[in-house]
């Protein structure tokens, strides 16, 4: 019950927060108010009971994100520039059909929690029943992420490096540069 | 944000605070949320705190950026590396069972050690993303 409450305070919030950000063109408050929209998911995640990936969009989307784009920020102008108008029946009608089509489509997702969905059916049970004598750790997340799933971590870990390395070509001249002269000297 | 003192004087005592909960995270994940992502972006947080308040250049004294690339690396290596191992050990790729006699301590071992890896690589990366950000149009 107070569940469902919570669910639905953060869930409105979230739609304000959301018509907010379509509505001002402040880009200032614009970055403020994603890090509240943030906030707000981390929120619903920990309803949810998923602790590890409510961690992570609190630390990573209202923190370290929110940061970057005042960096961003700082590099361009406080104001987005004047849309020009276009026509908007024939973009109403496309999101229309997509939004009839998608809440059509939820009518097959089963329920939150569901035991019979067939994603706790697969491996779940598996994991559930014998990640802790399997590998000694307590937290199923960390078992399934570092250890049944290593593999695709160390995936995941190559792309934020590849990220890294990315930004440092692309506009990261000053951090080359400074130490390539430290080298000369 | 040179004359704001009360914001140096917290910013001084937060650090730690963060750092150390950043390493809680690292060396908890077992037991509970959280793990080497986590943890590597939050101790990432308490550097970018710390130069949003003492600014860029005071942060890159301490944490020069060839330093970060090569941290960035190193997580990775730690990573892959222990995979290399395991299988040098005669096992498959990331097969942790063999780090140790007994196979659940080397599933912990090589979990410990992954997490590590994750941790110091998402850190560096993170803050040199910043970094460079920050520090662009001031060359």
């Amino acid at each position: 019950m107070i569940d469902t409450l919570i669910d639905i305070t953060l869930l409105a919030f979230l739609t304000i927060t959301a018509i907010a950000i379509i509505r001002i063109n402040n880009l200032f408050v614009i970055i403020m108010l994603f890090g509240i929209f943030s906030l707000h998911s981390a929120g619903l995640f920990v309803v949810m009971d998923a602790a590890d990936v409510a961690f992570t969009e609190a630390a990573v989307g209202a923190g370290i994100a929110t940061v970057l784009m005042l960096g961003t920020l700082a590099l361009t102008r406080e104001h987005e520039e004047k849309k020009v108008a276009h026509r908007t029946r024939l973009p109403l009608l496309v999101v229309l059909i997509t939004t009839i089509a998608l809440v059509y489509g939820t009518y097959d997702i089963p329920s939150f929690g569901d035991p019979a969905a067939p994603a706790q059916q697969h491996v779940k049970p598996r994991y559930i029943d014998h990640s802790i004598e399997e590998t000694g750790v307590a937290n199923t997340v960390t078992a399934v992420l570092a250890s049944y799933r290593g593999y695709d971590t160390l995936g995941e870990v190559t792309v934020i490096f590849t990220a890294g390395i990315g930004v440092m070509l692309l506009i990261g001249g000053r951090l080359l540069r400074r130490n390539r002269r430290e080298d000369d000297e | 944000m040179k004359h704001n003192l009360i914001l140096r004087v917290i910013a001084k005592y937060l650090f730690p605070v963060i750092a150390l909960f950043a390493f809680y995270v690292q060396f908890h994940g077992d037991y509970g949320p959280g793990g080497g992502f986590q943890a590597g972006v939050i101790l990432s947080v308490a550097f970018i705190f710390y130069a949003l308040v003492f600014g860029l250049e005071t942060t890159e004294q301490v944490l020069p950026p060839y330093l970060l690339r090569l941290l960035a690396s190193t997580g990775i290596l730690i990573y892959a590396g222990t995979g290399v191992a395991t299988m040098l050990m005669g096992g498959n790729f990331l097969d942790y069972d063999l780090l140790a006699k007994n196979p659940v301590a080397g599933q912990h071992l090589g979990i410990m050690m992954i997490e590590l890896g994750v941790g110091i690589s998402v850190c560096a990366v993170m803050l040199l993303i910043f970094f460079v950000i920050a520090g662009r149009g001031r060359s």
